[in-house]
């Protein structure tokens, strides 16, 4: 059974000015193989390897920055194992 | 397709039953097929009409990860088992995805002959630069000086550049990346689906286990950051240029996009010259 854990990262700016999460990132923790290549190549440093272990005992990515997240996949077309992607958010204000 | 937000875009494309696949941790495989499904989304083919083929190794292993029409042949036949279908019939597009070692060595012979009659194939060879497979042997594309298992005191044969050598044969599309550069990977995939004849894409991949760690190179993450800093986009580069060596410089881009008649019409146009009204296409294939 593959679990899902999905980090949304919507959040909503306290100040003016504050970046606004435009992608959500969906990591399938079971799959991962903690190579590392979405936390090196994220251009917007919004994940990190976390000390947690799955099944196997790789320690998945998790979201650190999500209101960095652009929503651009980079790291959904690196992953080598299909354990983590992303989708950007629809803002709703067509901005 | 309705969007599914708890769905891979990639899943479609996967036998997810067979998920998590046996590739290492770090090695590059998986993300040239995570590109390849993003290619296969981005140019809108028609899935009932594509067929892919492996050979064997590790990367042979692709014909078993998704969920296409697909067909694992004997180690080096990838690219006769694909002659065969695409000359049974023509209007299926199929995708040859297999190894330096299958594609280069024991299938050399019908690599070049491939790219000499432009048959039209798309080829995709994931070059680790060794056997992974079998346990990390010296292949045609090892560069010199690399220690293996069967040199354990370094490389000294020349070793194939492929780009020149396909070129040479006669290959139409010829384009070379990493697993750094996985847009423009994706890019040629869809670009190659396109293209009519011999399309050759080389993608220099890591093998942490058993390549990168006889040679100290570190894991498979430090590999992509040597791609990343080594690699310099030389679209058009000529293709005698664009070798490979142990540390150095990796030459990446589109090299050779060229037109030529391909198998099919070169067939046809003979066949016409020879017996104008005699001949006779034949209708489409039946499989009953
Ligand atoms: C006829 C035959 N000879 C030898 C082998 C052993 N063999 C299996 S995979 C392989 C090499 C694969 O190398 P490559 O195509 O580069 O794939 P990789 O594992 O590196 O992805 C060899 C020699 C075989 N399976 N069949
Ligand atoms: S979608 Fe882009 S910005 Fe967001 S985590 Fe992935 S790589 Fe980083
Ligand atoms: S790229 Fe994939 S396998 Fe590698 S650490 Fe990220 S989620 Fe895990
Ligand atoms: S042995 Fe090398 S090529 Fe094979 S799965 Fe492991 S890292 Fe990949
Ligand atoms: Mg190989």
């Amino acid at each position: 059974m593959l679990i899902i854990i999905t980090f949304s990262s919507g959040r909503l700016p306290f100040l003016k000015g504050d970046p606004v999460a435009k992608g959500t990132v969906h990591i399938v923790v079971e799959r991962c193989k903690a190579c590392g290549f979405c936390v090196e190549f994220c251009p917007t440093h919004v994940l990190a390897l976390s000390s947690a272990f799955n099944s196997k005992g790789y320690h998945p990515p998790h979201v650190i920055h999500p209101e960095n997240c652009s929503g651009c996949d980079l790291c959904g077309m690196y992953c080598p194992d299909f354990a983590i992607y992303s989708k950007k958010v629809n803002t709703g204000g067509g901005k | 397709m309705p969007v599914d937000e708890t769905v891979n875009p990639v899943e479609p494309f996967l036998r997810s039953d067979r998920m998590p696949h046996i590739w290492c941790p770090g090695c590059g495989i998986g993300t040239t097929v995570n590109c390849f499904a993003r290619a296969l989304i981005e140019s809108k083919i028609d899935l009932q009409s594509l067929a892919l083929v492996s050979g064997i190794g590790c990367t042979g292993r692709v014909a078993g990860y998704v969920k296409l029409d697909s067909f694992h042949t004997t180690h080096g036949r990838a690219i006769p088992f694909a002659t065969g279908l695409k000359l049974a019939n023509p209007k299926l597009n199929v995708v040859v995805y297999s190894g330096d070692g299958d594609l280069a060595a024991i299938g050399g012979n019908h690599l070049i002959h491939a790219a000499r009659r432009n048959i039209d194939l798309k080829v995709i060879c994931v070059n680790n630069l060794i056997y992974a497979m079998t346990g990390g042997q010296t292949a045609p594309t090892t560069p010199g000086h690399a220690t293996t298992s069967t040199n354990p005191y370094g490389t000294f044969e020349p070793a194939f550049n492929l780009p020149h050598l396909v070129e040479a044969a006669g290959a139409v599309y010829i384009a070379r990346w990493t697993t750094f550069h996985v847009r423009q990977l994706a890019r040629s995939m869809s670009e190659a689906f396109s293209k009519k004849g011999f399309s050759f894409i080389e993608v220099i991949s890591p093998c942490p286990t058993l390549y990168q760690r006889r040679n100290k190179m570190g894991d498979g993450l430090d590999t992509m950051k040597y791609y990343k800093e080594k690699s310099k986009t030389r679209h058009g580069a000529p293709t005698n240029e664009v070798g490979l060596t142990l540390n150095g410089e990796i030459v990446v881009g589109k090299f050779v996009d060229r037109d030529r008649p391909d198998y099919e019409a070169m067939m046809r146009g003979q066949y016409v010259e020879a017996l104008g009204d005699r001949y006779v296409e034949c209708g489409e294939m039946v499989c009953s």
